[in-house]
């Protein structure tokens, strides 16, 4: 009886071990080439651990020599655009769907749902053309425009508000506050949870998108920091792997560290919505 | 205009609401007087929840009018109508302190709209000033209900009696016309709930302002009301006293939803000379039905008594002891009484009473009871009261 419950154990780990193993395995090989001497990334011989410590040339050159840093503020800059409009406009909405009673309430929400199955590349052309015609190619504005509205954000936070008690509510009215009052008195606050998961979701999709950036931008000063990334290995660098991997650590650290910080709260955002 | 205008609460005419296919209230005309407590009661599901979300402006009625103060309200969002409202899970604002709680209907109403606004709201100069003079009414408030220590705690860190105190300071802090009241003690353990009967009925007498409580409690309506709509299927059965909802029930269904044991409900019918027959017995009622009319005799549970002296005199019954219940300062006898189909029925008796009935060997089968005119009601077939002393000089004429 107790090996089988050792064995159990044993087993189970040793699944779970084998995922994480899988999962953190790119970015242990990609910690250790960016601090990886340069000749020795296509050595001949295989050593996992660098023979040389070579971070402080490879982080000096993707720092210095390169466009990383500026895309990774243009990256900052795009994202916290892209969430701040995206909070001033789903929120408010959110709520308007979860608890107004107005007429075509049921199919304003059911189109809602059914923009949640359209993914970009289908309105990518028109949106390309639009932005061409009116000569908004290569801005920040192109970069945030398609993403302001956050039909996923929106069904979230109708979710999160409905479950909000509707005494509340009617105690607010009484006391003299409008809807829109009622959202950032006490909505808002109650979904600071929601918001939180939210926001990790919508910052880490802009920030790792690849596919918006490239079809809008074309000048490094726009660049976002996979296009950052993209150039630095295209231009500068050729074969210097070294120097790309550092890169991408650094690119990878925000949101790695972000995560760490924020971990329980955004598990618990995500349990109190019921979405997982 | 005259003083029966001015003193004027709350005036309903009229109200009909439907939700969907179900008709909640159907026609229901109301007028509560300035100052007076005046408790809507009724079983779940009658309609007085609705009826009190309809005054605060929460409900739109379907038909109808309501009139605060001799003014017109339809057209008046709930926040300008002037009343404030206790609700039964207390509606707190959970991410304020007390003090926020208590402020916010202040806020709302002597800050501009940009001196609310979120950041903005500090550029105002004069906002800092009327907020002053709110946090002093606030905490005078406080004071006023022993909550000056919570002011800084979360509704989330407070106990139930707590938050219902809190609750009752939003409403009083504003000054309003009307309280309205939806059954506010529900959600309190029993002697808590005693406890705020009281200071309800304190608080009441202190600010003299109109009430309007809801609740489904029985003794919560009796002990604070001036007066009680009993309501049932969105209509109002009876508006009266305490004393004349209980003593002088003027239906079937008010007698037996007002009293605690509930009263014994006996069917008969008239004996042509103004009385009803109870197996052998005869009750003269001096009523004018025909004979063979079906009545209904209600009689409450003290109206049964023991023959323990010569003042327990009356008409006289049979019965058969089946369970007695010690409720310490009285006893609840649950008895079948010696009648065709053996009615069930509740005798109440102190414990005075009950002890002396015992040394005398009145509670060995079979039990006599002596009814007593006060508690016993004469119902007609439609189920309205018949009124004895109205009735006694018609025939006498």
């Amino acid at each position: 009886m107790r090996w089988r419950a050792l064995l159990a154990w044993a087993l189970s780990h040793l699944m779970l071990a084998t995922g994480a193993v899988l999962m953190l395995a790119p970015f242990v090989w990609m910690l250790l080439t960016s601090i990886r001497p340069a000749e020795e990334v296509f050595g001949a011989v295989f050593n996992p651990i660098p023979s040389r410590f070579a971070g402080v040339e490879n982080y000096a050159q993707a720092l210095f020599a390169s466009n990383v840093p500026r895309a990774m503020v243009n990256g900052a800059v795009v994202c916290l655009g892209i969430l701040a409009v995206q909070l001033a406009t789903a929120l408010p909405a959110a709520y308007a769907l979860a608890r107004l009673p107005f007429p075509g309430r049921g199919m304003l929400f059911g189109l809602v749902l059914f923009g949640l199955t359209i993914p970009i590349q289908v309105p990518a052309l028109p949106l390309y053309l639009a932005l061409a015609e009116t000569g908004l190619l290569d801005t920040f504005f192109a970069l945030m425009f398609p993403f302001f509205l956050t039909v996923f954000g929106l069904f979230l936070f109708r979710q999160f508000f409905r479950t909000y008690p509707e005494e509340i509510l009617q105690a607010a009215r009484l006391d003299g506050m409008g809807e829109f009052e009622i959202v950032w008195r006490l909505a808002v606050p109650a979904a600071l949870p929601a918001i939180g998961a939210f926001s990790v979701f919508s910052v880490v999709a802009h920030w790792n998108d690849l596919y918006w950036p490239l079809i809008v931008v074309t000048s490094t000063e726009r660049a976002t920091p996979p296009l950052g990334i993209l150039a630095f290995r295209d231009a500068e660098t050729g074969g210097n792997y070294g120097a790309l991997m550092a890169g991408a650590t650094l690119i990878t650290a925000p949101l790695v560290v972000a995560f760490l910080v924020a971990r329980r709260g955004f598990v618990r955002g995500l349990t109190m919505t019921g979405l997982k | 205009m005259s003083d029966g205008e001015s003193a004027e609460g709350v005036r309903l005419v009229g109200i009909v609401k439907s939700f969907g296919a179900t008709r909640v209230l159907a026609g229901l005309d109301l007028a509560v007087r300035a100052g007076e407590f005046l408790t809507l009661l009724g079983p779940s599901g009658c309609g007085k929840s609705t009826l009190l979300r309809i005054i605060a402006g929460l409900e739109r009625q379907d038909q109808g009018t309501v009139a605060i103060a001799g003014r017109p309200v339809d057209h008046l969002p709930p926040a300008e109508r002037d009343v404030a409202m206790v609700f039964q899970s207390y509606a707190l604002y959970p991410h304020m302190t007390v003090a926020g709680n208590l402020a916010t209907p202040l806020e709302m109403r002597r800050l501009s709209l940009f001196e609310r606004l979120p950041v903005i709201r500090h550029l105002s100069p004069r906002r800092r000033r009327v907020m002053r003079g709110i946090m002093a009414e606030v905490r005078a408030v406080a004071e006023a209900l022993r909550i000056e220590a919570l002011l800084d705690r979360k509704p989330a860190q407070l106990s139930g009696g707590q938050r219902q105190r809190v609750a009752l300071g939003r409403a009083m802090v504003r000054h309003p016309s009307v309280f309205l009241m939806d059954e506010p003690l529900s959600n309190l353990d029993a002697a808590l709930r005693v406890e705020v009967r009281h200071e309800l009925s304190d608080l009441h007498a202190r600010l003299g302002t109109t009430f309007i409580y809801v609740t489904h409690d029985q003794v919560e309506a009796m002990t604070m009301s001036s007066r009680i709509a009993l309501m049932d299927q969105g209509r109002i059965l009876q508006l009266g006293t305490p004393d004349e909802l209980y003593h002088r029930p003027a239906s079937l269904a008010v007698a037996r939803f007002i009293g605690s044991p509930s009263l014994t409900v006996l069917d008969t019918v008239a004996d042509g000379g103004g009385g009803v027959r109870l197996g052998a017995l005869r009750l003269p009622f001096g009523h004018r039905f025909a004979a063979g009319t079906r009545l209904a005799v209600g009689i409450r549970p003290e109206a049964f008594a023991l023959p323990l002296g010569p003042e327990a005199d009356g008409p006289a019954l049979a019965a058969r002891l089946v369970r007695a219940e010690n409720l310490g300062a009285e006893w609840h006898l649950h008895v079948r009484l010696d009648l065709p189909e053996e009615p069930a029925a509740i005798v109440r008796l102190t414990a005075a009473e009950h002890e002396a009935a015992r040394g005398l060997g009145l509670l060995d089968d079979p039990l006599t009871l002596v009814l007593q005119a006060r508690g016993v009601h004469l119902f007609g077939p439609d189920g309205v009261r018949v009124e004895p002393d109205r009735v006694r000089t018609v025939v006498t004429e």
